[in-house]
């Protein structure tokens, strides 16, 4: 972990009203990103990823999900103190932004890609001050012609940053015109055109072909790269992660339970379920390996360690109290009570 | 070039719609027991003078020479002669065209204006107090019977408050007819006294015929935010912090209209039906008064001819909503 920390989340607990009662879908998440540091937050689905990403964004369902604990710390301001409205015109689209799961549908159908493009531009050009973006009021949303002719060279350089040709065509065209590789680029180019600081990447690849997949992640690795920008990159493929990310954080029915640098995280895994996960990638021997059980319901999970009634290793402790935050240094940590740690290696090697 | 095919289709369904449905209105005015010669021409009259009619206005040919003699004149724009007043139904209709147009614009327009605002409200502040109030008084626009409601605005703004004219579309003559339309002849020759009781008059009829209009344009915009707004771009929209009004009044709102405009096809024939009953009431000298007259004179021309004219309407109009679906939903024309 480097000194200069971003985004700090701690023992984030968020629940959800269902109708069989309160889900306990993040149960105290730690998380940091330092800046320009790509992190990748895997687990299986429904894990709580996507609720993780949400809330960093503060558009969690207001009606459904509350946030009971925790703090969100961005470049030091805790975010879960800040109101709604300095969120949606300091914080979001301009210095966090956002990659979502599904380019098809995340366009609006009936607006040109151009027009989507400069109403982004509108109310979040890298010209807006945090100042006047928080003053924001109908009378001062006008959007001078100057700024206006700035904004779209910027739209054009970025696209072709994004490496999407004849620019000028596509912004006429409507989004159903162009194909799903070609959006998830658009995508990343609107995330980027604001100069964020973080971006956060909801499965951004999920939807795609997998030849485009690895394209589209090199696209955005390399622009996040050039551009300083962090980017929390959530992911169910592990192999998606390797490409990518400089860390790789594991989550388990809604619990942090390892995080490491990615060669680290390959090299030496050190929490039982993370050492399951990566024996179920199909290896050279072309063995495939689940994991027997399945994931605990949020509406009364299981208690201490979450992953306890699918683990080999689980004693009393892991049944009654979550465990803390192992270091295992170069800033790879567990939170298991049983962490394999060298003990491991030895059985690989046998 | 999408809406060209699609504009010529619709055109194309104009014949055999306009032909089923004169079909249909001939065979129901001609069969009915009811005798326009003896309304015409009196108890009074000789068998032989009786006969004498029926020749004259073409009534003793066989039901089907007698529909054969309407279509072709009709093909020449000849609606025939009306059986009671003995004038072309064409001078008699179209004199009328202006006041039903003017109202139905009006309304439609009052409709809208009133509808949208209120489906969003409602859409975006779904099962609140504000919404169940919202859906209860729209509701009751689609239950509540145009002429009770058009006689309960009389009796209490008019008989009671005395705040609009009982009926009629003006005091007195109304302005010179230039076009026909007394709001647009007004302001031509700039009488703003003959305007506003032209408007004053208005007021009641364009009410008692917007309120179930209105009701039908709420329920389909706020079904039709509702569904777009739990759309993957709201959201998205949302996470890149646009603002929250730019995301329902520009966005969702765009979406939505998709259906609402479908809508307003149907709900001019909802006008169109209505003017039957709205005109009587209110005396509005209007194609739905006279179609109420020829009905009760026995008049078939006439009826026919009211039918015909919005038959051919309401099919324009439909080809219009099409258009304009298409011009706001790009996927139909792209």
């Amino acid at each position: 972990m480097t000194g200069d920390t971003l985004l700090r989340v701690s023992d984030l607990k968020v629940s959800f009203q269902t109708e069989a009662g309160s889900a306990k879908v993040l149960d105290g998440v730690n998380l940091t990103i330092g800046r320009g540091e790509i992190l990748g937050l895997v687990g299986e689905s429904g894990c709580g990823k996507s609720t993780l990403a949400r809330s960093v964004l503060g558009i969690l369902p207001k009606n459904a999900a509350r946030i009971t604990d925790g703090t969100i710390l961005f470049d030091g301001e805790n975010l879960l103190e800040r109101n709604e409205a300095y969120l949606a015109r300091v914080l979001r689209g301009r210095r966090i932004s956002f990659v979502p799961q599904d380019p098809f549908s995340s366009f609006s159908p009936v607006f040109s890609i151009g027009d989507q493009f400069m109403e982004l531009m509108k109310w979040k050009s890298p010209e807006i001050t945090d100042a006047q973006a928080a003053a924001r009021t109908i009378l001062s949303s006008r959007y001078g012609r100057a700024r206006r002719r700035r904004d779209a060279e910027r739209v054009m350089e970025m696209l072709s940053a994004v490496q999407l040709p004849q620019p000028e065509a596509i912004l006429r065209k409507y989004p159903h015109e162009v194909s799903g590789g070609q959006r998830q680029r658009l995508m990343i180019a609107m995330a980027l055109l604001t100069e964020p600081e973080l971006i956060i990447a909801d499965e951004p690849t999920t939807a795609l072909d997998v030849t485009i997949q690895a394209q589209i992640l090199k696209l955005l690795k390399a622009l996040a790269a050039e551009r300083n920008v962090a980017v929390l990159f959530t992911t169910h493929d592990l192999g998606t992660a390797w490409e990518i990310c400089d860390r790789i954080m594991v989550m388990y029915a809604g619990q942090d339970v390892e995080v490491a640098g990615s060669a680290d995280f390959f090299a030496r895994p050190n929490h039982p379920y993370t050492d399951r996960l990566l024996a179920s990638l199909p290896g050279a021997e072309g063995g495939l390996q689940g994991i027997p059980g399945n994931i605990p319901g949020f509406v009364s999970p299981p208690g201490g360690c979450r992953f306890h009634p699918r683990c080999d290793l689980a004693s009393d402790a892991c049944r009654t109290t979550r465990p803390g935050v192992t270091a295992l240094g170069s800033g790879h940590a567990v939170r298991c009570h049983h962490p394999l740690g060298t003990q491991f290696l030895k059985e690989a090697v046998t | 070039m999408k809406l060209l095919v699609i504009l010529v289709n619709r055109l194309a369904w104009l014949i055999p719609t306009v032909f089923g449905l004169m079909a249909i209105t001939f065979a129901i005015t001609h069969i009915i027991p009811a005798d326009p010669v003896a309304a015409v021409i009196g108890e009074n009259a000789s068998p032989e003078q009786v006969a004498a009619l029926k020749e004259k206005l073409g009534l003793d040919k066989p039901l089907v020479e007698q529909f054969v003699i309407y279509l072709t004149g009709l093909l020449r724009g000849d609606f025939g002669i009306s059986l009671y007043t003995q004038r072309p139904i064409s001078e008699d209709l179209f004199a009328r065209v202006p006041a039903t147009i003017e109202l139905s614009v009006v309304t439609l327009f009052v409709a809208i204006a009133a509808g949208i605002p209120v489906g969003v409200i409602s859409a975006v502040h779904r099962n609140s107090l504000l919404d169940h109030a919202l859906r209860i008084f729209t509701v009751s626009g689609l239950a509540i019977a145009s002429f009770w409601l058009a006689i309960l605005f009389q009796l209490f703004f008019s008989m009671y408050l005395g705040w609009t004219p009982l009926q009629g579309r003006v005091d007195g003559w109304g302005p010179d007819p230039i076009t026909g339309f007394f709001i647009v002849d007004a302001l031509i020759i700039g009488d703003f006294e003959m305007l506003g009781d032209v408007l004053a008059h208005m007021v009641l009829p364009v009410l008692t015929m917007a309120y179930p209009a209105m009701a039908t344009i709420v329920r389909f915009t706020r079904a039709g935010v509702l569904e777009a707004i739990s759309s993957n771009f709201v959201m998205y929209e949302s996470a890149m912090g646009f603002p929250r009004r730019v995301i329902i009044w520009k966005y969702v709102l765009r979406s939505a209209l998709i259906g609402t405009v479908t809508q307003i096809g149907l709900i001019f024939g909802i006008l169109i039906a209505n003017s039957v009953v709205v005109e009587t009431v209110f005396d509005w000298p209007g194609i739905g008064r006279y179609a109420v007259d020829s009905i009760l004179n026995s008049d078939y021309n006439g009826v026919m001819g009211f039918a015909v004219f919005t038959g051919v309407i309401f099919i324009l109009i439909n080809a219009l909503v099409d258009i304009l679906h298409g011009l706001i939903d790009p996927r139909e024309t792209r």
